[in-house]
């Protein structure tokens, strides 16, 4: 199914865990660094450099980009280290998460809470992935280097379910297949 | 007695550092090809051949398999008959890699002050190294990038001997289950039984350097991988994560004779970007 962002309550009732995805337009990206300052400044109260709402945060941390290249290698990053900042995010709009690996039950419930989807994209892809990555800028927190959180320009950038909004999750799922324990 | 210049240990670690997070070695291509034909599960089957499609165009258009270009960790084997010249040694490897990672557009993830400020680098230095020291008038340098993800899922258990062959089974099985997704696979399970503490895990990353797929030249050891390997495969984790056979392409294991009273066993993951390369001086 093609994606557009940002997403709407509607879309993501249609989604269920282990559906291919394309997504197209602005995604927002950032990993455990800038996701400790955006939580830190809702904590004071302060405003976030992005709207976060509706939208779609991607843990990645890219390799720098060669000159003439919107951006360097920009596959997912470890998803679980985000659980502590992830439902804070959600609580303020947030309405996706672009990442890989496995994540906590504290995220699972409130993905569900806040309807929003958590998508795997694959991990070890990312020259691949950067094809889709049609622009780059960054937005805040320039000094944390690959950290830093960036607004990107995503056209068909794949991606799978992993965690739908009815408590569906893709990893559980297969292991259920294909165990042969 | 040989003489190497520092000049050419950092042009060679730079070379390297290259090298190895653009092109991914002939023995893990063949190992994906290999469970790509075998694998059952459709999604499992897809994620292989995009992972080969990455590598072939990380290697086409010269840039990293993956964002994660590692901490860099470098194993010398330095011959005995070898005299350094130039320089301090270490600080020819760093340059190395401080080169490397930057001529080679390759990501800085290294921090300093790792349990409060977490300040980066900027150069991705230091390098984790690990010197041996060999007969010879040679020096081998590998550098093996190793990303964060994998590198997490590390596993270090002070095992009771009673617990055996089985036991030792059972804790790499259960630490790859734990791993579950996060480490990128289809991985690589580097183990290292016996030693110390420090010497089970440098066995298990040690292991992670041989070819993907070439058994222990013991062949106890040797059985003890295809074991651990079906035992992993059964599991189901499969590519990324989404269900299948694929779970591990190889099991690594490195031995060495441990206290009566002891039976360490580390485990190191690799993920499938399992980036390597070596040269000789």
């Amino acid at each position: 199914m093609r994606l557009v962002t940002p997403l709407t309550d509607e879309v993501l009732e249609q989604l269920h865990a282990g559906d291919k995805v394309s997504i197209t337009g602005v995604i927002y990206v950032g990993r455990d660094a800038a996701h400790k300052r955006l939580v830190a400044a809702l904590d004071a109260g302060e405003p976030l450099p992005f709207d976060p709402n509706g939208q779609i945060i991607y843990y990645m941390g890219p390799s720098p980009a060669k000159p003439g290249e919107p951006i360097g290698s920009a596959g997912p990053t470890t998803s679980y280290r985000m659980d502590p900042y992830a439902p804070r995010m959600m609580e303020v709009g947030l309405k996706g998460m672009i990442g890989k690996g496995n994540r906590s039950l504290p995220v699972r419930e409130a993905m569900q809470k806040h309807k929003a989807i958590y998508l795997g994209a694959i991990g070890g892809a990312g020259a691949l992935i950067a094809k889709s990555i049609k622009a780059a800028k960054v937005i805040a927190y320039e000094d944390l280097g690959a950290e830093a959180l960036r607004r990107l320009e995503v056209e068909d950038f794949p991606a799978i379910v992993v965690n739908d909004i009815y408590g569906g999750d893709a990893y559980e799922d297969g292991l259920k297949q294909y165990n042969r324990e | 007695v040989s003489e190497i210049h520092t000049d050419q240990i950092t042009e060679t670690v730079a070379r390297l550092c290259i090298e190895s997070n653009y092109f991914l070695g002939q023995d893990v291509l063949a190992a994906l090809r290999r469970y790509r034909q075998a694998e059952v599960s459709p999604v499992g089957r897809e994620v292989l051949d995009q992972i080969l499609e990455n590598a072939e165009l990380a290697r086409t258009e010269q840039m990293p398999l993956c964002q994660d270009c590692g901490l860099t960790v470098i194993f010398l084997e330095l011959g005995q008959g070898v005299h350094i010249t130039g320089g301090d040694l270490d600080e020819a490897l760093a340059q190395g890699v401080r080169e490397g990672y930057q001529d080679g557009y390759l990501r800085k993830s290294m921090v300093d002050r790792p349990f409060s400020a977490r300040i980066n680098t900027k150069d991705n230095t230091p390098p984790v190294i690990h010197t041996t020291v060999v007969p010879g008038n040679q020096l081998k340098i590998t550098v093996a990038p190793k990303g964060g993800g994998s590198e997490n899922m590390s596993q270090l258990a002070m095992l009771k001997p009673a617990d055996g062959r089985e036991g030792v089974i059972k804790f790499v099985v259960e630490a790859v289950r734990k791993a579950g997704a996060n480490p990128c696979p289809p991985i690589i399970v580097g183990v290292g039984v016996g030693g110390s503490a420090e010497k089970a895990v440098w066995l298990a990353k040690h292991s992670l350097l041989r070819e993907v797929g070439q058994s222990s030249p013991d062949p106890e050891v040797a059985e003890l991988e295809a074991d651990i390997l079906e035992r992993v495969n059964r599991i189901g984790i499969g590519p990324q994560g989404f269900g299948g056979l694929t779970t591990a392409l190889a099991v690594h294991v490195e031995t060495f004779p441990c206290h009566i009273a002891s039976m360490p066993v580390a485990v190191n993951i690799q993920c499938h970007s399992a980036r390597h390369k070596e040269a000789v001086l």
